[in-house]
């Protein structure tokens, strides 16, 4: 991994994403950054973040230095307010208890769209990825939080393959699909955060990190970002924003 | 593919639900499965994994077993490479995130050799709900709009005809048999589950059979003094095999922890070459081993002590 200054793309990643989230929301994470994120917010500035794992977990407190490496391992549960099975959490999804969903991703496009199952033609795919896991369910019921790196080959206009929904085709073809609740809210990258216009529900950009020019955003996407001159710039990660990330993975499982 | 009703209960009133004992080997245990049958596989992703038992169904070369589980990791990818099973339904596959896209999967799926039928994580769940439930499908608000639902020909586009909002039907999932790894039972099958239950309290309700593998067997006294850690009745249980250290090298909840060095390893050598590197794994750790004891001797003594530190920690805070 390329160090950007003082901190490699995964730490600006995980201390981006951190930032987004509230004190005392609900937060359904994925496993890697999304995790490393929401356990880092608790230590900051959400004590009272209610995280959610899919393995069945309701509230837990994760331990510095045992990241789980995967979220349906033990380590998913140190100090959880509760324990369910795996369909009990995902249906807190479609009852509605999750205010932010929080996922990585392989390849998002301009709807904010997401693809992790085939690289490709579906039919005949150059690589066959592992699949949805719960990101369909995630996506398909609750507002977006998306963290990942920032590249051409990931940007792209139309994915090959919409394994957990964004805004479909844009406008309102989300809502007319059935999806009546959640949808895109912010996109986390190595280089800028991102967000969709309201009405055509097309990926802008919100937000520049520290030393980064539009342009080089530009370049890294796959479709038009419309970037205008007056974009603001992100905060870079403070000391104590990369002390508390390192101590809670040391052995830098996520943040290599 | 849904069961008919009446065949559903014709099934579950042929089967001897009596307390009564059902202690046998791996070797009987596998028996109960018959080629081509639907093998349900209990925990998810690295833990909970009735490794055991697939290990016993692998060496007794079963084979087109229809697979499905909450999600798959290597234990899909030995399926396939042995010819146990070339169609899996699953959300997930890969060896787990840390290890990268498993190349035996891709290998297996991309070449066409065998298939990776991808639901979404809820939907398998709902699924099994359904067949647990004894009715035919569930209706669901994810996977619409999405390509995942379009790949899926058994799935139902529907408005409720209640208030005519838009829904998804899933069908029923009623495997021939679930496979379900617990850390301890009585010889009559009831079950009690620490920690983790992902979706094995349905997967056992749905079944026509379950074989339960524990890592000890306790008194039927001790199960009536915590009925209410009983999550698997008895009648629903068919067979009860004790096997200590039956998920490795995967989790088994609050007993051990994955055997990371083992996982490595697994990932390296099939890494390097799919195909090879996991008939080597299969002919080493699978086929060679002249019973279980064997097999964790191969896992080796400090890998086997480290996860079952690592595992009990979990109830040191």
């Amino acid at each position: 991994m390329s160090r950007n200054g003082s901190y490699t793309a995964s730490e600006l990643l995980a201390v981006m994403s951190c930032r987004l989230l509230k004190d005392g929301q609900t937060v359904f994470a994925g496993v890697g950054i999304p995790l490393l994120a929401a356990t880092l917010a608790q230590r900051l500035h959400a004590p009272g973040l209610t995280i959610l794992f899919e393995g069945g977990v309701l509230g837990p407190f994760v331990v510095a230095g045992e990241l789980p490496p995967s979220t349906n391992e033990q380590r998913c549960t140190r100090r959880a307010n509760m324990l369910l099975t795996i369909t009990d959490v995902l249906l807190l999804l479609q009852r509605g208890y999750v205010d932010v969903g929080f996922m990585g991703g392989a390849q998002i496009d301009c709807h904010g769209n997401l693809n992790s199952s085939f690289i490709g033609d579906p039919a005949k795919p150059k690589i066959r990825l592992p699949g949805t896991g719960g990101g369909n369910d995630i996506a398909s019921l609750a507002q977006m939080i998306v963290a990942m790196k920032h590249e051409k080959r990931r940007f792209v206009e139309k994915v090959d393959f919409i394994t957990s929904p964004g805004f479909l085709d844009g406008d309102t073809s989300r809502r007319d699909s059935g999806l009546v609740a959640g949808g895109m809210y912010r996109v986390v990258t190595d280089l800028a955060v991102l967000g969709f216009d309201d009405k055509s529900k097309r990926m802008k950009v919100l937000a520049l990190h520290p030393g980064v020019v539009g342009r080089s955003v530009q370049d890294n996407t796959g479709f038009d970002l419309g970037i205008g001159s007056d974009v603001p710039a992100t905060e870079p990660p403070s000391e104590r924003e990369l002390r508390a990330l390192r101590e809670l993975d040391p052995d830098r499982l996520y943040i290599a | 593919m849904i069961k008919s009703y009446a065949q559903l209960r014709a099934e579950t009133a042929a089967r001897d639900r009596s307390l009564r004992e059902k202690v046998m080997s791996l070797e009987d245990a596998a028996a109960l499965v018959q080629d081509g049958d639907h093998v349900a596989i209990g925990g998810c992703t690295v833990s909970r994994t009735p490794i055991a038992m697939l290990w016993a169904l692998i060496r007794a070369r079963k084979q087109d077993l229809e697979i499905s589980r909450s999600i798959t990791s290597t234990e899909g990818d030995l399926l396939f490479a042995s010819g146990a099973s070339r169609h899996i339904q699953t959300s997930w596959f890969s060896q787990g995130i840390v290890w990268g896209v498993s190349k035996v999967m891709r290998h297996y799926t991309e070449s066409k050799q065998a298939r990776f039928e991808e639901w979404s994580h809820m939907s398998m769940g709902l699924r099994y709900r359904a067949g647990a439930m004894g009715i035919p499908f569930m209706p669901m608000r994810s996977m619409m709009g999405s390509d995942v639902a379009g790949q899926l020909a058994d799935i139902k586009p529907f408005d409720c005809p209640f208030t005519g909002e838009k829904l998804l039907l899933v069908p029923a999932l009623n495997p021939d048999v679930a496979l379900i790894h617990v850390q301890r039972c009585d010889a009559y099958g009831n079950a009690q589950i620490d920690g983790l239950q992902f979706m094995d309290g349905d997967i056992a309700m749905a079944a026509k059979r379950v074989i339960l593998t524990t890592e000890r067997i306790v008194s039927n006294d001790q199960i009536r003094r915590a009925p209410d850690h009983t999550k698997i009745p008895f009648i629903a249980v068919d067979a009860v095999v004790e096997v200590p250290y039956g998920c490795a090298p995967h989790e088994c909840y609050g007993l051990y922890e994955p055997f990371f060095t083992h996982l490595d390893y697994y990932a390296e050598i099939t890494t390097r070459d799919a195909a090879g590197g996991v008939r080597e794994y299969l002919d080493r750790y699978y086929y060679a081993p002249k019973n279980w004891a064997a097999y964790l001797e191969l896992l080796g003594l400090d890998n086997i002590l480290s996860a079952a530190r690592r595992g009990r920690s979990i109830y040191d805070v």
